[in-house]
């Protein structure tokens, strides 16, 4: 099996998969369990000034479900530690005693002034903590209060405290990045100059999850009034690996070392954010919906995946970025069909109904007045749109076309690239 | 029945029967039901709708169930079949909607539509919360001949669309075989006289009971007393089997022996024979052989002249006879009732060959079809059916038909629904145009 032992920034741990700063990571209690399970570290909830903060004892979590209640995506309102500072430091003091192949990591979250970076990030790494995550990313309550997400969304403010941590603190410190923001590249550049040794995205997004269809007011409340919370899951993936991406493909900060955070479920979801440019994944929702077990399909799956491309976990890190561009440096000369494997077809006419009412009428329903369901390549324009209803795994599948002409446009097939740039159609083509 | 010391009451406690006739298939709950509307593909042009013979949305009443809104699933359901919660419980879905069901194909288990579609339905028609508005008042009367499904879908689409209804029902209680005829277990608690209630809740329908036709009025009058006829009268004579012995005691009909059944108070009180022999393969045949077995008959041999493909009785059917502990005999004809008073076998001949095979019976139940009761020879008949077009005509200007009493008709619940239906129609458009 391939060693998953990774080193981030130095700090080493026996697997690349992190507990988010977050609820999983608010104690010594449920730290032990973490890495009783195989945990490789832990970013420890985020520590503010004291007196802590405090939360609602109301409903703090929300989730979008499927009708057999799987969690699709999550949401929260719950705020920064609301323990006592030194309560968390002795317990972090112990832990990183007790578990000393670990990776223990602090969140930090403190008002922005200088003065409160340099007074408390030294008493903070002397309980042993590998590194400082500073989190500019919490998008509700504490944003209100001038911090998180209110610091990630100015990246002037970003690099400033970035600076503050820097000065303070001698072990690594790790800037998370708030998603509620138009571009990520700017807040990263900003961390990066601030002398952040890496970002960790991304933190949640602001959400309200729906409204109670009874009273007719936001869902859930407290006390009859809710506010904005943070979104996660599965749902913001997508949302994640984009931003994730966008810092590893821009060339100034393209060797920015990035932790990756957003959805991670399964092994494969790490697999997307390493290849896509994160060189170790932190993870906190899905073990809110599954608990600490789901450790042993992530590690066991990465590592088997590992093997079967004969690869080792540092070539997987950023391996498929040099693939993500611009849309303007496509091939629009390139042309697929969707072919449908009639041996596979279950004759549902899903991809028909939807080609039909909603793209480009490519899709037949009847062949001598039976069910059938083929394309039509004089109308398909390679959208992909069957291949993402069809409840059949393989059965639709995209085919390249590579010599004679499309039939829907009549243009020949040429190897030769065509992109937006040098479009004839274009404006603003850049001639040769 | 009696006069056989084999035939007696009290075979098994009333608890055992009690657990013997509970629902065959027990209602979802709602999770039951959220979790399976999910496996639902909400395919185009739905094949299980094309094999509903109602032509129910079905993907449509499911994506309702998915959203929570039950009222408007069952709304769906019931505007194309009013007897969609009958249906639900006593369709053969293994040979309709379900066998048509795309994910057959892709993991040989289909979507379970008929529990579905009870699920959608219960609640409205238990809570009789009424669906349906009646449209003005047309000032047309339209006699129906039968209080069975066919006679109570035509009755109530036709009181949907305005006109006034006279149900001339030959039975004590509306409902024909729903609530005469079909297996206790599949309709519990009363549901066929709920549904009725329901289905005559619409208003602008009047039923009348033990009103047959030929016992006190004809054909003709309905036509010179109404602006239009519906028959539904069903089949209500059972088929002989032209042998010697049929007339001994303990030879009876099936369909006369499950009404006893479905109509009694307490079945620990009904005769069970020890040695029970059932001829005939369709769904009565069925329904008397489980039940006789359930009631605690020791042995029950079902006979049916032909192989199990010919059986009107699905293959699901089938399986629930035989793991209800019935024996089933293939191509094996009967020959002769034996006994003297009373029988006591009945001898078969083996198709095909010389052999032949002897059964003992205390109990012989005929379940070999049934045929119409007479009354109608002014109307076109075939093979002992009337002759219908495709509005349900029959040969008679005014005069409309449909169930089992028409060529063509399947001995389905839900088919006799549609027919009802497709004849409300027409005869609404004949109302209107006249």
């Amino acid at each position: 099996m391939a060693d998953l032992k990774t080193e981030f920034l130095g700090i080493f741990s026996p697997n690349p998969f992190w507990l988010a700063s977050a609820p999983p990571t608010d104690k010594a209690y449920n730290v032990n369990r973490a890495f009783e399970a195989g945990w490789g570290g832990v970013v420890w909830k985020t520590l503010g000034e004291d007196p802590p903060i405090v939360n609602v004892s109301g409903p703090r979590y929300s989730t979008i479900q499927s009708n057999d209640r799987r969690v699709i995506g999550f949401n929260n309102i719950e705020l920064i530690t609301d323990r006592p500072l030194q309560i968390n430091l002795d317990e972090i003091r112990q832990i990183k005693k007790d578990w000393p192949d670990r990776a223990v990591v602090a969140s930090v979250m403190l008002p922005m002034n200088e003065a409160s970076w340099a007074k408390y990030l030294p008493i903070i790494e002397d309980t042993g903590v590998d590194g400082f995550e500073l989190n500019f990313g919490c998008p509700h309550g504490m944003s209100e209060r001038g911090m998180g997400a209110a610091v990630g969304q100015v990246p002037e403010y970003i690099q400033m405290a970035t600076e503050w941590a820097k000065a303070a603190a001698s072990v690594p410190v790790i800037v998370k990045l708030t998603p509620n923001v138009a571009s990520v590249v700017p807040p990263a550049k900003a961390a990066q100059d601030g002398g952040a040794d890496a970002v960790s995205l991304i933190n949640t997004i602001n959400s309200i999850m729906r409204v109670n269809y009874d009273t007719l007011t936001m869902y859930p409340t407290t006390d009859g009034m809710g506010t904005h919370g943070g979104y996660c899951g599965e749902a913001v993936k997508p949302i994640a690996l984009n931003m994730v991406a966008e810092i590893a493909r821009t060339r100034e900060t393209g060797s920015l070392p990035i932790s990756g955070i957003g959805g991670i479920t399964d092994w494969r979801d790490a697999v997307d954010f390493l290849a896509l440019g994160a060189s170790n994944v932190q993870v906190c929702t899905a073990a809110m919906v599954y608990g600490f077990k789901i450790i042993d399909d992530l590690v066991d799956g990465l590592s088997a995946f590992l093997d079967d491309k004969q690869l080792t976990f540092n070539e997987l890190v950023g391996k498929a970025v040099p693939s993500v561009t611009d849309w303007q440096h496509l091939n629009l000369n390139y042309i697929e069909k969707a072919v449908i494997d009639q041996d596979l077809c279950i004759k549902c006419g899903r991809c028909h109904v939807v080609c039909e009412d909603t793209s480009h009428q490519a899709i037949t329903n009847r062949l001598d007045g039976e069910r059938h369901f083929e394309v039509i390549d004089e109308e398909c324009v390679g959208c992909n749109l069957c291949v993402s209803v069809c409840p059949v795994d393989s059965c639709i599948s995209m085919q390249h076309l590579t010599a004679g002409s499309d039939p829907r446009t009549g243009n020949a097939i040429t190897d030769e690239k065509l992109t937006w740039t040098a479009h004839p159609n274009n404006p603003m083509r850049k001639s040769d | 029945m009696a006069g056989n010391e084999q035939i007696r009451s009290g075979r098994l406690s009333k608890a055992e029967v009690d657990e013997n006739f509970a629902d065959l298939h027990p209602p979802l709950t709602r999770s039951e039901a959220l979790i399976e509307a999910d496996r639902c593909y909400f395919c185009f042009d739905a094949p299980c709708t094309t094999a509903c013979p109602t032509g129910i949305d079905i993907p449509g009443f499911i994506q309702k169930i998915r959203s929570d809104n039950l009222r408007g699933s069952a709304h769906t359901i019931l505007r194309e079949n009013v007897m969609g919660g009958m249906c639900a419980r006593v369709c053969p879905t293994e040979i309709l909607c379900e066998e048509a069901c795309v994910r057959n194909t892709h993991e040989e288990k289909p979507v379970e539509i008929g529990l579905l579609q009870r699920h959608a339905t219960d609640p409205v028609i238990e809570n009789n919360d009424q669906l349906f508005q009646r449209a003005s008042a047309s000032g047309k009367k339209v006699a129906v001949v039968g209080g069975g499904p066919a006679g109570l879908s035509c009755a109530h689409r036709l009181a949907v669309l305005g006109h006034d209804v006279v149900v001339f029902n030959r039975n004590s209680k509306p409902g024909g075989l729903n609530e005469y005829g079909i297996a206790a277990y599949k309709t519990i608690d009363n549901f066929a006289q709920t549904e009725v209630d329901y289905i005559l809740s619409i208003g602008g329908i009047e039923l009348r009971n033990n009103s047959a036709l030929g016992e006190g009025f004809e054909l003709a009058e309905l036509c010179d007393d109404y602006d239009a006829v519906f028959l539904g009268v069903g089949l209500a004579l059972s088929n002989d089997l032209g042998i010697d012995g049929e007339d001994l005691d303990g030879v009876v009909n099936a369909i006369e022996y499950i009404a006893e059944l479905r109509q009694t108070d307490d079945k620990t009180t009904l005769p069970v024979g020890r040695d029970v022999v059932v001829i005939g393969g369709g769904m009565t045949a069925i329904d008397v052989a489980v039940q006789s077995k359930r009631l605690g008959a020791e042995q029950v041999h079902m006979v049916y002249r032909r192989g199990p493909e010919q059986m009107g009785a699905s293959v699901f059917e089938q399986a629930l006879a035989q793991t209800s502990g019935v024996t089933i005999h293939h191509w094996a004809s009967p020959e002769r009732m034996l006994g003297d008073g009373h029988v006591t076998g009945v001898e078969f001949a083996i198709n095909d060959s010389d052999d032949g095979m002897r059964l003992d019976a205390d109990v012989v139940f005929k379940a070999i079809g049934q045929k119409m009761d007479g009354g109608l020879d002014s109307l076109d008949i075939e093979a002992g059916r009337l002759v219908v077009d495709i509005d349900q005509k029959t040969s008679m200007d005014g005069v409309w038909a449909g169930g089992d009493c028409v060529v063509g008709g399947d001995d389905l619940t839900v088919s006799a629904v549609q027919h009802g239906k497709i004849a409300a129609i027409s005869i609404d458009r004949y109302l209107r145009d006249s």
